[in-house]
């Protein structure tokens, strides 16, 4: 019984009456509350409604009640009589806000109650056996939703205390394979992309960032400064009977839109291009960017043109923007974008964007929004979760690579000369991998802080690759933490390649370096020294490949030990 | 991309007189930055010299648009505005029609301005003559041309078109596919 208390919100789990002691309030759910909420498959771990409204200590909700017998109903009813009141426009901020406030507490409570019931109870969680995992697998035995979810909550808790949860017998990896299994049936995706997802975050933040896959972000616009201003533009929506709010602190165009009597892509505000429908993470990369009036600014996959417009805005009309897209379709909702917005200084045109130096060069900001695989953006386009294969992360982040060389070849080095890459994917090897790749390529090219203030920092390590310390200057943002779509964005300061870049790095090595306390000497190759130990090293490598077991003193031929010669060059560089 | 011949000037200068009238001299000879006139696949696009200078590198079949799209040549030789057009146009227009906030949405829709639908007009408009249509809010909605003269439009009863419908920002949304 304990056990199921902890996660109480399925129907099957609604039986328990009132109790009348304070000591086992976890499992008095009554009925009501479960009609209320058609959504008992909801798989919040932080923020289950019903497990707060049963606790007799809640932190901060500010109607505390003794415990009576009736008291978790009363609770409801409060609830109902809070929804029945109409929301309007009058209430809807101060409503919000509490609902807010609401649901923090919730989540403390929440916190608190399962450290609490943690402490107290002993597992009865057992793994399925290897028959019964086959026959899942293989279809013939399905399992109830329920009890899946049941099993994901299970494994995710043996997993956050393995010693004190764990059956004795059972390794971690056997957990890791089971929840994965489990993630994957239960949200659809496939075995690979549910692996690559799980691997980015601790294991109860990884269910929060699938749940919020299933959940759609804000409806986000962007006031199009070239026509209007934000307090304008809110004004007349709100005359139309939409009901928006500033998206935040961090931007002075977003309005975030919760409801509307209209279709919002189809007033006549929008029309006459007083703002763009946009997500919110894609007002980052831009503003990473930060476009100055009167620069050359190249966006090389710009359709359907949401950044495009906020750079032309930004300049004011000034300058050129060359909008780039590789898709000959797209570029013509780009160019109506455009027209619409009314920014008159910008060329569209339809390259593949790796074509671009030799296109033309010579910006003065370039920014890349990379074609990812879409991770970021599951809650929009679901069909990721089953058509990404290892096969189109390797592709893709080649093109990356490829696009963000590019991309650094296309500006002017000078102190402003800025590459901003940005991807709506989460994964690491599309994002920290490619900026790895193009710092060790470019010499020139440093990473330079974005200028966001919030988001996570990028990794600087994973899973056995260092990025080193400069990545922690990139910003993810995830769709739990953040409530915008997952994005990544890395700002890059190009400085003029040749000797000074040369000799900047050179220094800063030997700073990492300097505990050795040596004068530094002049480096050089011993190369007689050096022929003999790859001489021998290449011939164990050829033995070991063909299978021959090593002899101390065995003859090498002369052929071999010439070749070596040449490669050893080629190697050393 | 080139610059118009003599005879596809007349037909876009002309075309862009019926609404801007003399103020077409302010369209060609700017204060602030030389602005151009240029032909590219059938479009004409009025876009600053520094801009053009520059959009010279891209290359004939990639290049989608660039500044402002005034209209496209048919392939009869006539020219014809786009909605595109509108923020030039509106900018300088001679003669205005303000629609009311009833009105918008039947405009936006493609249809012609009735008189029901009239909020203001500009003085001594004469008839077919080329106006820019805006909410009562100045925000410009499209163009067209009159039907009647200001002094005739006194007299119309409520259903009588008084602006025949040429563009309107609506076409942005339902002809994306051919606009460009």
């Amino acid at each position: 019984m304990h056990k199921k208390s902890l996660f109480d919100d399925s129907e099957e789990e609604g039986q328990g009456e009132y109790d009348e002691g304070g000591e086992a309030d976890e499992f008095d759910i009554d009925g009501d509350d479960n009609f209320e909420r058609p959504e008992a498959q909801d798989m919040d771990f932080l923020s289950s409604d019903e497990e707060a409204d049963s606790l007799p200590t809640k932190p901060t909700k500010p109607t505390k009640k003794p415990r009576f017998a009736a008291s978790s109903s009363d609770d409801d009813d409060d609830d109902e009589e809070a929804e029945e009141e109409p929301t309007t426009a009058r209430n809807i901020e101060a409503r919000s806000r509490a609902l807010e406030a609401k649901a923090i507490a919730e989540r403390a409570a929440d916190m608190a109650e399962a450290a609490a019931a943690g402490a107290g109870e002993e597992t009865m969680f057992a793994l399925p056996s290897a028959e019964q995992q086959e026959a899942e697998a293989s279809g013939s035995a399905p399992v109830d939703v329920n009890e899946l979810q049941l099993r994901m909550r299970e494994c995710v808790k043996v997993l956050g205390d393995f010693k004190k949860f764990a059956a004795p017998n059972r390794s971690r990896s056997e957990y890791v394979q089971q929840l994965l299994a489990d993630i994957a049936s239960y949200y659809g995706y496939n075995a690979f992309l549910a692996e690559k997802l799980f691997d980015l975050f601790p294991v109860a933040e990884a269910i929060e960032f699938f749940e919020s896959n299933e959940l759609p972000r804000p409806v986000t616009i962007r006031t199009n400064t070239l026509r209007t201003r934000r307090r304008e533009l809110a004004q007349a929506l709100i005359n139309r009977g939409v009901n928006l709010e500033p998206i935040g602190k961090w931007s002075k165009v977003g309005l975030q839109v919760f409801e509307s009597s209209v279709p919002i892509g189809a007033t006549p505000e929008y029309l006459a291009g007083h703002y763009m429908l946009q997500a919110a993470s894609s007002f980052l990369p831009v503003i990473a960017l930060d476009p100055q009036p009167g620069e050359r600014v190249l966006d090389m996959a710009s359709a359907p043109g949401g950044k495009t417009t906020y750079i032309s805005a930004l300049m004011q009309n000034t300058g050129v923007v060359f909008a780039n897209d590789a898709n000959k379709e797209r570029t013509k909702g780009l160019t109506a974008n455009v027209h619409r917005l009314g920014c008159r200084n910008v060329v569209v045109c339809n390259y593949d964007g790796r074509e671009f130096p030799k296109v033309m060069g010579g910006f003065d900001r370039v920014l890349l929004d990379a074609p990812c695989s879409g991770t970021g953006v599951i809650s929009k386009d679901a069909s990721v979760k089953q058509n990404k294969s290892a096969r189109d992360f390797t592709l893709l982040s080649h093109l990356q690579k490829q696009l963000i060389l590019c991309a650094i070849d296309s500006v002017t080095p000078s102190s402003s000369a800025t590459v901003v890459y940005s991807t709506c994917s989460v994964t690491v090897d599309e994002n920290e991998s490619v900026i790895a790749y193009a710092l060790r390529k470019r010499p020139h090219v440093r990473l330079v802080d974005t200028g966001l203030e919030f988001g996570r920092e990028g990794f600087k390590a994973f899973r056995g690759k260092t990025f080193g310390e400069e990545m922690g200057k990139t910003r993810r943002f995830y769709p739990h933490v953040n409530n915008m779509d997952g994005f990544f964005v890395a700002k890059l300061r190009v400085g003029k390649p040749g000797k000074r870049a040369e000799q900047a790095r050179e220094e800063s090595e030997d700073e990492q370096g300097g505990d050795v306390g040596l004068p530094l000497e002049k480096m050089a190759f011993d190369d007689e020294a050096d022929a003999e130990l790859i001489r021998e090293s290449k011939r164990k490598y050829l033995l070991k490949h063909k299978g021959i077991k090593l002899r101390p003193k065995a003859k090498v031929d002369a052929a071999l030990c010439k070749t070596n010669g040449k490669d050893a060059e080629s190697d050393e560089e | 991309m080139r610059p118009l011949t003599e005879e596809e000037s007349k037909a876009v200068f002309s075309k862009l007189a019926n609404y801007v009238g003399k103020n077409l001299v302010h369209l060609i000879d700017r204060s602030d930055t030389p602005h151009c006139f240029r032909l590219h696949r059938d479009r004409v696009y009025y876009v600053s010299e520094s801009l053009m200078r520059l959009a010279v590198s891209v290359a004939r079949p990639n290049l989608v648009s660039l500044g402002t799209c005034l209209g496209k040549f048919s392939k009869s030789g006539k020219f014809r505005l786009h909605i595109t057009a509108l923020d030039v146009l509106g900018q300088y227009a001679k003669h205005k029609v303000w629609i009311k906030p009833n009105g918008e949405m039947p405009f936006l829709y493609g249809n012609h301005v009735v008189k029901a639908h009239l909020g203001r007009i500009t003085e001594d408009t004469p008839e077919h003559q080329g106006v820019v249509v805006y909410s009562m809010n100045d925000t410009p909605l499209g163009f067209g041309v009159t039907a009647r003269s200001t002094l005739d439009t006194r007299k119309l009863d409520p259903t009588a078109i008084v602006v025949f419908h040429q563009a309107d920002v609506g076409e942005y949304l339902r002809d994306e596919d051919t606009l460009f």
